[in-house]
């Protein structure tokens, strides 16, 4: 099995280490995993800004760097979703097509793909987890609370394999942090209302971790926290399923 | 209605100014999506209705031209006078030549968007007609000056203690009276002596059945049957895409609107008016107003199906904390934000923009329009179309001329974190909009890229 | 070209290709007892659920209840303890009903509502204006789910009719439920078999 490792922009510069768990992780699960050194970003901060048409540039990079793999797994939930709606490409519409139909978000690659059914770690804290809403309803990781469907959750299903890991309740199990892309600058003060509600909710029961499939969420949320001193710390899902 | 030069953000921006005010907000009508989520869990079967009423409207789109003129026929069968507004101004021109024709200078109105969205109220007091909104939320704004803030909470951002203060001013309540069910019995005296004294009364239309010509209205306050069956005059105004097909399809629908919008079984009234009452006429307006554009849209057409029980404005995690009025037009919340660009992409560019893309919308939304993706789709049409903020412009072109070059990039991440200047936050300065409420993520000594190059490139 | 024209036109130009209605509906989880099932949501949306053996029950009932007020009824068992000829007039003088007690054709399990068509209210304004609305109602009547009413209901011609699922209410005022908001305070619905 040939896996690409795709990092986004914002992980790359920011959050490393989500990245190194992410790979840690894959191949201590007897992946081999690649990482394409002239990846940049998926585009989505421009497409979802309404300049869909600038992201040319960024879908052939992205085909370029990423159509030999068998997979393509990223730990990001939003990347992933921008990446299976929007890559495509006059020139190579048939690459697009397959990246867009092997590209997997971390969890849903290890559920879905690797069929994970157990994991030597081990996290001895309070943890709250965060429903990243692409990765939640756009990828369909985990059941939404507004559906009449049965309920599942693939970041759950992982981290219940996590020894010591304690999940905490949430009041409002879905909703939306407010980070949202360029929403966060240019709609500053609900995004950042948003937050600040998201993150209390996690404080209220308890949580001393907030954990995500998705880290620009935790980037959001990581802000808020650091402004109010909390001792409440955010970590990427692949740092606690790859925990020892 | 008109909210000047102010965008959604900048309307937010004042709302959250009072932050117990956003939290009092965001309950209230968390408590109203709590109350739709139990009524939704209720029915097993859920999902497939929304499925069904998505399908029939989705029929309903198709055949539009045959079943208006099916309706039409039924409709005058029955009795019924049948108008046809191309736009809002003939619309309510329509309605003032009904009202002349009666000599009626006064009348009574219960909850209809349409004639939000025609502002009637406003153009038939220039014409000196008196109109009482008799929807009290509806009664609460207007005695405000004030537009609804929600298409079926008129009036959730207000506080009682503010009611009490309007009911005091206008009602001769007692002062510092706020109490609901006091408040609400004196509202219920004073529209009472109003409903015993209007010769017209205009209704709205949550359904029109082209097989029979009946339309329904549903109220759980009784006030637009009050009004209609006392009234000399009925007049019920709609837009095009109000109609379905068969009577029967209302079970569908029925069964969804007011679970979907309040958490209610249905509402307390279920009205089918089919012929006028010996004696009284009843007139019917189908009213385009942009819609057969909207129509002509792929990407956009489908927000017709909308059968406005506001879901997915109380889901909306932008709408409860920032308040109907921040999308400065009739529809606020999603449904609006995708409905209003059809009617001046100019005026309302920003509102495609007022969302996370978070999804919620479109989960609750019992007709199942992809509320989201519409989203999405304006804002790239909206670009497109020019009416994007030029520092924007500039900002994205950077970004593609960054992103889409590996060098670039790379030698931009170096020189200290291309990212610190060009993502959505810069650097930490008052101008800096991320860090007047946030902190800068810290910056770590490398990136992964080079993290990688190090430990991982030649393993 | 007149704008029936001329909207007709475009609506014929900009309409997608033909979609298919989708197949009926029908109740896919009947409540074991619907009977039980009506009573239970009537109570919880504000209503008044009222087991009676026969016309003299309601009469008894009505008159416990509302002996001086006025009453006005549909319903010829009642003449006793109704007010007579009242059905002609105008509409608004029934602003000063106290109660209403008519009849209605069936009601629906799954939202305590009740059909109720205009020559079961003599005047459509009637149980709109009351202060308080009693509906009579056989047990026999209850069907689960709106689809089975609009089964029941057909292709039946009316001039008016309601689905009538309470009293009047309103939550307009910070989401507190409230009673009586234009229409009736009350609504008893008395049921025999």
């Amino acid at each position: 099995m040939n896996v690409g490792l795709f990092i986004p922009c914002y992980i790359d510069q920011f959050y490393p280490n989500a990245a190194i768990a992410t790979l840690n992780l894959l191949s201590r699960l007897g992946i081999t995993v690649k990482y394409p050194v002239n990846q940049t970003c998926c585009g989505q901060p421009m497409a979802n800004s309404g300049f869909e048409h600038l992201t040319q540039g960024c879908n052939d990079l992205f085909i370029d760097n990423f159509s030999e793999f068998d997979y393509i797994v990223s730990p990001s939930g939003s990347c992933v979703l921008h990446i299976k709606d929007h890559l495509h490409s006059a020139a190579a519409e048939d690459k697009a097509s397959g990246i867009r139909k092997k590209v997997y978000e971390l969890t849903e690659f290890l559920t879905d793909v690797l069929k994970v059914d157990k994991l030597s770690a081990r996290f001895p804290h309070k943890v709250g987890v965060h429903q990243s809403c692409h990765g939640q309803r756009g990828l369909m990781l985990a059941q939404m609370t507004e559906l009449v469907d049965a309920p599942f959750s693939k970041p759950l299903h992982l981290l219940k394999m996590v020894e010591g890991l304690e999940l905490v309740e949430l009041s409002r199990p879905d909703e939306c942090c407010g980070f949202g892309g360029t929403f966060c600058v240019a709609e500053e003060a609900v995004s950042v209302k948003m937050g600040k509600d998201r993150v209390a909710d996690h404080i209220n029961h308890g949580a001393e971790y907030i954990t995500a499939a998705d880290m620009s969420c935790l980037m959001h949320m990581e802000g808020i926290l650091r402004r109010q001193n909390s001792n409440v710390k955010v970590l990427h899902i692949a740092e606690i399923l790859n925990a020892q | 209605m008109s909210s000047g030069t102010k965008d959604h953000a900048a309307l937010s921006d004042i709302f959250n100014k009072d932050e117990a005010r956003v939290d009092w907000h965001d309950e209230t009508l968390w408590f109203v999506r709590a109350k739709r989520d139990k009524a939704a869990h209720n029915i097993p079967e859920w999902e497939s209705l929304r499925e069904a009423a998505s399908q029939i409207k989705n029929n309903v789109l198709s055949n539009l031209h045959n079943y208006l003129i099916e309706f039409e026929e039924q409709a005058q069968k029955n009795g019924v006078t049948v108008h046809w507004a191309a736009d809002a101004a003939e619309h309510n021109q329509i309605v003032h030549s009904i009202l002349k024709e009666h000599g009626v200078n006064r009348l009574i109105k219960s909850k209809s968007m349409l004639t939000e969205e025609c502002h009637l109220n406003e153009y038939l007091k220039q014409n000196e007609i008196e109109v009482i909104d008799t929807d009290l939320g509806e009664r609460i704004v207007q005695l405000a000056q004030e537009p609804p803030s929600h298409i079926v909470l008129p009036c959730i951002h207000k506080k009682k203690e503010e009611i009490g203060e309007l009911f005091h001013e206008h009602l001769g309540t007692p002062e510092g009276m706020a109490d609901p069910v006091f408040l609400t019995a004196a509202a219920r005296e004073h529209l009472r002596e109003t409903f015993l004294t209007r010769k017209a009364a205009i209704t709205g239309v949550n359904f029109a059945v082209a097989e029979t010509g009946e339309f329904v209205v549903c109220t759980n306050e009784g006030n637009a049957d009050m009004g209609a069956h006392l009234a000399d005059v009925h007049i019920a105004c709609m837009g095009i895409e109000k109609i379905i097909p068969k009577r029967k399809n209302l079970g569908v629908f029925l069964r969804l609107l007011t679970r979907s919008a309040t958490g209610q079984p249905i509402t307390t009234y279920s009205s089918h008016f089919k012929k006028p009452r010996p004696g009284q006429q009843m007139h019917l307006v189908l009213v385009d107003n942009g819609r057969t554009t909207q129509l002509s849209r792929p990407d956009f057409r489908n927000s017709l199906k909308c059968i406005r029980c506001a879901a997915c404005m109380n889901t909306c995690p932008v709408y409860r904390r920032s308040g109907g009025h921040s999308y400065h037009t009739a529809v606020a919340g999603p449904i609006g934000s995708i409905l209003a660009p059809n009617l001046d992409m100019k005026e309302y560019s920003d509102l495609p923009f007022a969302s996370t893309l978070c999804g919620s919308c479109s989960n609750v939304c019992p007709v199942k329009i992809n509320i989201h993706e519409q989203l999405y789709k304006w804002r790239q049409v909206i670009v497109k179309e020019g009416y994007a903020d030029p520092t924007k412009k500039l900002a994205m072109k950077a970004m593609e001329f960054t992103l889409s070059s590996p060098f670039v990039y790379k030698n931009a991440g170096k020189v200290g974190r291309w990212f610190m200047k060009h993502a959505p936050f810069t650097v930490n300065n008052k101008l800096n909009l991320w860090y007047q409420h946030r902190e800068m993520p810290e910056v770590p000594k490398e990136s992964f890229e080079e993290w990688y190059k190090k430990n991982k490139k030649n393993d | 070209m007149t704008s029936r024209a001329q909207i007709l036109a475009k609506v014929l130009k900009n309409q997608p290709d033909t979609r298919p209605l989708p197949a009926d509906l029908l109740t896919v989880f009947p409540a074991a007892d619907p009977v039980q099932a009506f009573a239970t949501v009537l109570t919880t949306i504000g209503g008044n659920f009222v087991e009676v053996s026969d016309y003299q029950a309601i009469q008894k009932y009505v008159l416990e209840h509302f002996g001086g007020q006025r009453i006005v009824s549909t319903l010829p068992e009642l003449v006793a303890v109704s007010e007579q000829g009242w059905e002609h007039q105008d509409p608004h003088s029934y602003a000063n009903v106290d109660l209403a007690v008519i009849s209605a054709h069936f009601g629906v399990a799954e939202n305590a509502a009740l059909w109720i068509t205009e020559d079961l209210m003599h005047q459509r304004a009637v149980p709109f204006i009351c202060q308080q609305l009693a509906v009579v109602l056989s047990k026999k009547e209850i069907v689960q789910t709106m689809h089975d009413a609009y089964l029941k209901i057909g292709t039946a011609d009316y001039g008016f009719g309601s689905f009538i699922a309470g009293p009047s209410k309103t939550a307009d005022i910070e989401q507190s439920l409230v009673l009586g908001a234009h229409g009736p305070k009350g609504m008893t619905v008395f049921v025999m078999d």
